[in-house]
């Protein structure tokens, strides 16, 4: 019995011994889990868990003001209110919207929008209902707020035009990014950054967009913010310093709106290619696309036949006319076809082969020099280089002028316009030149297409001296002045220069010039010029038997006028270039207003301030 | 001797009770109940409710209670083992019953200032029945197959029971406490060995009985980053935060992971993370040593008791200790999958907390006694 009981025991006791070494055992292993966990990973689980707490918000920074050379302001930011609802605290968001009805209006779309971001955001992040709150619903909220659950009124930022529409095709305007946008650019996740969809807003989009804050705070595990833990204001965009200058715009765009129903101007510098004034009208409102432009307006602006969405400055691209001729006659000069005593025969027309070619003025212009030709703008003396000239010559000139590439400005709305040559036709309709294009190519006419911008640069190369100057619009960066540009110059004879702009003096100061009527009589002002006109739709012979005249055509059918300009003409320092959509003759249509905008440029010095050559 | 000590050889006066009393182990119980109270408090954000109050004030009354039951005689015990079984048996059925007959699964009755759960004092009862059992059996007579009958039986009832509620972590424990019973009562070890093998072979075949829940426990369990925002969510948080306390923690109320939300169940069954996130690997290390001293005392207690009875009956609750530790840490370190099963005395609830110092009562009432002969039959 004792035995047994003994041999019970030591049974038991060997068999305890088994049972604490397996617990033994299990906390070993427990110990080594814990210093795996703890020591050994213990950072990267550190790491984790901060992860997990932490929600990282980027902040949209202010961004850049966009500027006039003086500081006038073009676009800016400004406060805005907006209304939000919390959704913890509203039963549904279309009652919560419901309610929001009674005291501000609030569309339909704006409401399916509320409806659509619930669903993607964060169910503890306020949702906007509207924005651009007028006082009135401000206060209107305000003092019915008690009663609005979840609601809450929040001040926001919005680009601001305070100029309005004149310069509104360099600016451009802001909008929200489309998904593309943020595809390629994850910084434009961030709620409320708006980035630039045209114009200066869009090209120096970058710079003016700034760096991006930050707030750092901690959440919960459904990301409800349990306190901020720190704030990164981000760097405000750079302001950008234009060429333009706002009143001058303001200027160009009255006086176009005097004479014009659709047309471009163009002021530029002439020897550091500042663009002190760049009008396309009509224009539009920015602050309309800032804000999210309804569907009446945009109709309103798409169905006018004005265009007041296009940048013509830049992307209108017109056959020269009369204003190509003094590319023609300087090439001619310079290639030694011609010189200032060579004379042609004007009889009123041009006969090449069968084909007869006609002055502008039937009854010809008698006896003609190269100023004389420029002055009056005689097609034949033109008419008369093409053979021993040749298109490629011609069309060599003009690219060293400016013509057939874009200037440089960067916007891509720019056009190329189009300097034809043997090889152009031969890759674009793959048949040979023709004698007679070149003919007509002399005066502009024909395959060749030029916009404003490049008949300003244009003019510009010919007064200036020859200088290879480009056109520019960002004077200063942020604090950074654009360094002033240097540009290559070419090698023109001097006296060829002298004869050309002798030509185009004398088309504004002779009284035999095609722009007398146009000219500025304040001495030592005086500007020098050509017109041209560009065909919309060519007048038949039988046409112009039946008395069909330019004047009597349709609008959208009458010819483009166009006017080149420089002032003054001792030691030019302006350049104009204005172009009057379907305005008829560019003497009678555009050369007053190229007389204006230089006289006026004159008047204001403008470009004294530092940074004229 | 006394006169009454020689009228009843199972007589001590009080002082001498006094003097057997295990201050050790419920010192260290008193400990571990502490570091509980502090864990709630933190789980509640630094505030007394809605956990930390409540689980001192059960904890103090419980612990009283076990005290107290330390002056029993182990007989009582004895007598009570069947009886105390049969109820919590009729218990488990009752709730099992009232799944079935509509009210909703269940696991626990609703006895007004607590919710009982039956599963958790039949882990008490199971003991005490088997060590019952056993305390008459010879060696010859344990290591005789047809001897297994009846505490197999004693087994399977209840472990049926409680995995039809189904409560699996439940089960494995039970099952895992009447198997060391009968393994320190002197059962053949090659009984054990042989019953492993046909576990194994069965595996497939419980498989198939597993809920889906279980099934995707364990399958998240195998893989849990397969599915961080589902079922695996929970043991990867745990192992975030448990990983994130590092050597020292992150300080007493600053566990980030607990206080803001990550962590499930924070108060109950994930009660240990939250402290391992605030006070570290020392902190850990210091829990889990308390705990094995108190294991070691349980056994050293068993090892000097006199009766088998009194031997089945600490080892078997130290067992019972010994398994809801290891099943609910490693279960937080993600070492096993998922199961319901809470870290005693830390964990808020009332019926583990009442379970487990019943068990601290009665080895209490075996330590006093120790040297006290039970009357045979």
């Amino acid at each position: 019995m004792l035995d047994s009981e003994r041999n019970q025991s030591q049974t038991f006791t060997r068999r305890t011994i088994l049972v604490a070494g397996v617990q033994g055992l299990a906390f070993i292993g427990l110990g080594a889990r814990l210093t795996q966990l703890q020591i050994v990973e213990g950072g990267r689980y550190k790491t984790l868990s901060e992860n997990n707490r932490i929600d990282v918000q980027f902040l949209p920074p202010l961004r850049g003001r966009v500027l006039d050379d003086q500081g006038a302001v073009f676009a800016e930011n400004i406060q805005d209110f907006r209304v939000f609802v919390l959704p913890e605290q509203i039963k549904s968001i279309d009652e919560a919207v419901d309610h929001l009805r009674d005291v501000i209006t609030i569309s339909e779309d704006e409401k399916k929008e509320a409806i659509k971001r619930m669903k993607k955001q964060n169910r503890f992040m306020p949702i906007m209902i509207r924005d651009h709150l007028s006082w009135d619903e401000v206060s209107a909220i305000e003092l019915r707020l008690p009663e609005l659950d979840g609601v809450q009124v929040r001040i926001g930022l919005t680009r601001s035009y305070p100029l309005g529409g004149n310069s509104a095709h360099i600016v451009g305007y802001v909008g929200a990014p489309t998904e593309k946008d943020v595809e390629n650019n994850p910084l434009y996740k961030i709620p409320d950054v708006k980035i630039g969809k045209t114009g200066i807003e869009r090209l120096y989009n970058d710079p003016l967009l700034g760096t991006p804050g930050s707030s750092r705070r901690e959440v919960d595990v459904r990301g409800r913010i349990v306190r901020e833990l720190e704030t990164d204001k981000g760097v405000k965009g750079d302001d950008i310093t234009l060429t333009l200058n706002a009143n001058m715009q303001e200027f160009i765009s009255q006086r176009l709106a005097q004479n014009a129903r659709s047309g471009s101007a163009i002021l530029m510098d002439a020897h550091n290619g500042d663009v002190y004034g760049m009008i396309s009208y009509p224009s539009f409102d920015p602050n309309k696309f800032s804000v999210g432009i309804s569907h009446q307006d945009w109709q309103i602006y798409r169905d006018d036949i004005a265009k007041p969405m296009n940048n013509k400055a830049l992307s209108g691209a017109y056959p020269p006319g009369s204003t190509f001729k003094m590319i023609t006659a300087l090439a001619a000069l310079e290639a030694g076809v011609i010189d200032e005593g060579t004379t042609y025969y004007c009889p009123g027309h041009f006969d090449l082969g069968k084909a007869r070619f006609h002055c502008w003025k039937p009854q010809g212009h008698g006896t003609v020099d190269v100023v004389k030709a420029i002055a009056e703008s005689c097609d034949v003396f033109f008419y008369s280089l093409a053979r021993e000239l040749g298109i490629e010559r011609i069309a060599a000139m003009a690219r060293r002028l400016g013509l057939g590439t874009e200037t440089g400005l960067g916007f891509s709305e720019e056009a190329k316009g189009l300097v034809p040559d043997k090889m152009w036709k031969r890759r674009r309709y793959n048949e040979s030149w023709m004698h007679g294009e070149t003919v007509n190519a002399t005066i502009g006419q024909g395959y060749t297409l030029a916009t404003p911008i490049q008949l300003a640069v244009m003019t510009a190369r010919l007064v200036n001296g020859g200088s290879i100057v480009k056109p520019r619009l960002i004077k200063a960066l942020g604090d950074h002045m654009q360094p002033s540009p240097v540009f290559p110059t070419r090698s023109f004879d001097p006296k060829h220069l002298d004869l050309i702009l002798q030509g185009m003096s004398n088309c504004v100061n002779d009284t035999t010039g095609t722009a007398y009527g146009s000219r500025i009589w304040e001495p030592g002002m005086e500007m020098g010029g050509k017109s041209g006109t560009a065909q919309v739709k060519r007048i038949t012979k039988a046409e112009r038997a039946a008395g069909v005249r330019n004047e009597t055509l349709a609008w959208h059918l009458r010819h483009h006028a166009l006017f080149v300009a420089y002032a003054p003409i001792i030691n030019p320092r302006y350049v104009a270039s204005v172009v009057i959509e379907h305005g008829g003759g560019g003497s009678s249509a555009a050369a007053p207003v190229a007389r204006d905008i230089l006289f006026e440029a004159q008047k204001r010095n403008l470009g004294d301030g530092g940074n004229a050559s | 001797m006394s006169i009454i000590q020689t009228l009843d050889p199972s007589y001590m006066s009080l002082q001498d009770k006094w003097r057997r009393f295990p201050i050790m182990i419920f010192l260290i119980v008193a400990m571990i109940g502490g570091v509980g109270v502090m864990c709630l408090y933190s789980a509640g954000s630094g505030s007394w409710s809605p956990w930390a109050f409540q689980h001192l004030v059960r904890f103090g009354v419980f612990y009283v209670m076990a005290v107290g039951l330390s002056f029993l005689h182990p007989r009582y015990w004895y007598i009570a083992a069947y009886p105390f079984y049969t109820i919590c048996v009729v218990m488990l059925l009752a709730v099992d019953l009232m799944g079935v007959i509509g009210m909703g699964a269940q696991r626990w009755i609703n006895l007004g200032f607590m919710q009982l759960q039956p599963s958790e004092l039949m882990k008490i009862a199971i003991v005490m029945a088997l060590a019952r059992f056993y305390s008459h059996r010879t060696q010859e007579e344990t290591r005789r197959f047809s001897s297994l009958l009846v505490p197999a039986g004693l087994m399977l009832l209840p472990v049926g029971l409680v995995i039809a509620q189904p409560d699996l972590g439940t089960g494995v424990v039970l099952t895992a406490a009447g198997l060391g019973i009968i393994m320190l009562a002197g059962a053949p070890l090659w009984w054990f060995g042989a019953g492993a093998g046909m576990l194994a072979a069965a595996l497939p075949v419980l498989w198939n009985f597993m809920h889906e829940y279980q099934r995707k426990r364990v399958l998240t369990f195998i893989d849990p980053e397969s599915d961080p925002l589902g079922a695996g969510y929970h043991i990867t948080q745990s192992k975030i935060a448990i990983g994130s306390g590092g050597l020292t923690g992150k300080g007493y109320l600053e566990g980030t992971q607990s206080h803001l939300d990550f962590l499930p169940e924070k108060q109950t069954d994930f009660v240990f993370t939250l402290w391992s996130e605030e006070w570290g690997f020392m902190g850990s290390i210091f829990v889990l040593g308390l705990v094995l001293t108190l294991l070691i005392k349980l056994a050293d207690t068993a090892r000097l008791s006199r009766t088998q009875f009194s031997r089945l009956l600490v080892m078997g609750l130290g067992i019972n200790y010994f398994l809801y530790i290891v099943i609910n840490t490693s279960m937080v370190m993600g070492l096993i999958p998922v199961v319901g099963v809470p870290f005693p005395l830390l964990s808020y609830g009332g019926t583990a907390m009442l379970s487990v110092m019943l068990g601290f009562g009665v080895i209490g009432s075996v330590c006093v006694h120790k040297d006290v002969k039970l009357p045979r039959g």
